[in-house]
């Protein structure tokens, strides 16, 4: 199975921030989501990916191609989201249509008509006049409609309301096949991390934690009792613990142990949100 | 073939979804030789990941419930009716040894049990 994105010991250094020694893969077929609070280095390792900003360090493979020296075909096959409408404000869509068609060697004039009718996207108004919601929504149809294999999205979701969220996944399983693949980042977790098949989640710009989501779900659990449940050993496997007036809850990374040995405390599946909640909480604990 | 998934439930979205099917098998909702959807487009109805899917239908596979051909798909195992049979056995047993379980812990004695048990089967 080839890798669609390849991070090998990346690194980008800034007065205040630095990302350290960042390495993920992400394997033909497969969507990640790239999870993290806000200033964690999300946007920065998507801008080193598309070669916006200069590495300190690492190495960078797209398509197992080096994404400095190969970035013209590499970009040629990249759908790329993000908030980029500062380009366009004072452009119509049918403007914006005629400045980016022309960088794409399989643009697809179809494809993005169907776009932008499905997304009820108005024709005339300026960028600069639509919403946050819009904006998006625009960013997608330009980078779904030139054939591209890999989808590279910054918080894609953010300013879309509910009813399209849930048509975006759409769209995203729609996209995927086989030799495709997709990273999105995201700060709120609760509706891509459905799709996702794997997750990497950065903190204070390092990773800490990259897996397939299936594999994250089983280890962690959200663990919950009363006050008088915790001794000295279960405190040990806390993760992030929060301690209340009634009781404490908290992370477990080895969910079945836990429920064989403290059969009076409430396991609970987590979601992708505990666990990004509770191991940012953690890490914060340690410094 | 109708597959419920709840994020409310303890158990893993591919345990939910191999309970399922599986129990779709055994009481004939699904037959011998009906193809399963695609891994991927299972994923997409449940909006879920390909990777739960997969697992799911691999452990289905294991249990000898479907069969995957390559470049064709999954279908649904031909089922010999004794091996069946067995299997429901199986299940049956499997509950009733967490019915004991729950009794220990409610200090039920074997007695107590049984007399429950033969109540429940005149009037079930």
């Amino acid at each position: 199975m080839e890798n669609i994105i390849e991070v090998k010991g990346l690194k980008k250094k800034y007065e205040g921030f630095s990302l350290q020694d960042i390495s993920f893969n992400l394997k033909n077929g497969y969507i990640m989501g790239f999870i993290g609070p806000n200033g964690a280095g999300k946007t920065t390792t998507i801008k080193l990916l598309m070669n916006l900003l200069k590495k300190d360090g690492g190495e960078i493979k797209i398509f197992g191609q080096d994404n400095v020296r190969y970035e013209k075909s590499i970009k040629d096959r990249i759908g790329f989201v993000y908030d980029n409408s500062e380009f366009y404000d004072e452009l119509n869509i049918r403007d914006v249509k005629r400045f980016v068609a022309p960088l794409y060697s399989r643009w697809d004039n179809k494809a993005f008509e169907e776009y932008i009718k499905t997304f009820n996207l108005p024709v005339k108004k300026k960028v600069k006049d639509f919403s946050k919601g819009m904006k998006m929504k625009l960013s997608l149809a330009l980078a779904l409609s030139h054939h591209a294999e890999l989808l590279i999205m910054d918080e894609p979701t953010s300013g879309l309301d509910p009813v399209f969220r849930q048509e975006f996944l759409d769209i995203i399983q729609d996209f995927m096949d086989e030799s495709k693949g997709v990273l999105f980042s995201s700060h709120i977790t609760s509706d891509l991390d459905k799709i996702a098949d794997y997750v990497t989640f950065i903190n204070n710009g390092s990773i800490v934690l990259t897996s397939s989501k299936e594999e994250v779900m089983e280890k962690y659990g959200v663990v919950k009792g009363g006050k008088d449940d915790i001794n000295d050993d279960l405190r040990q496997e806390l993760i992030g613990l929060h301690e209340g007036k009634f009781g404490f809850e908290a992370l477990i990374s080895d969910v079945d142990s836990i429920r064989t040995r403290y059969k009076n405390l409430v396991v609970e599946r987590p979601t992708m949100e505990d666990i990004m909640l509770y191991l940012v909480r953690e890490g914060k604990g340690n410094v | 073939m109708n597959i419920i998934i709840s994020n409310a439930s303890v158990e893993a979205i591919y345990v939910q979804i191999v309970h399922q099917i599986r129990k779709q098998i055994l009481t004939g909702d699904l037959y011998e030789g009906e193809a399963l959807p695609s891994i991927r487009s299972l994923a997409r109805e449940l909006q879920i990941s390909v990777i739960t899917t997969k697992h799911a239908y691999e452990e289905l596979e294991r249990e000898g419930m479907i069969e995957t051909v390559r470049g064709k798909g999954s279908f649904v195992a031909r089922q010999n009716k004794e091996l069946l049979r067995e299997k429901r056995r199986n299940i049956l047993e499997g509950k009733l040894a967490d019915v004991i379980q729950e009794a220990r812990l409610l200090k039920i004695t074997r007695k107590e049990l049984q007399e429950m048990l033969d109540v429940l089967l005149e009037e079930v």
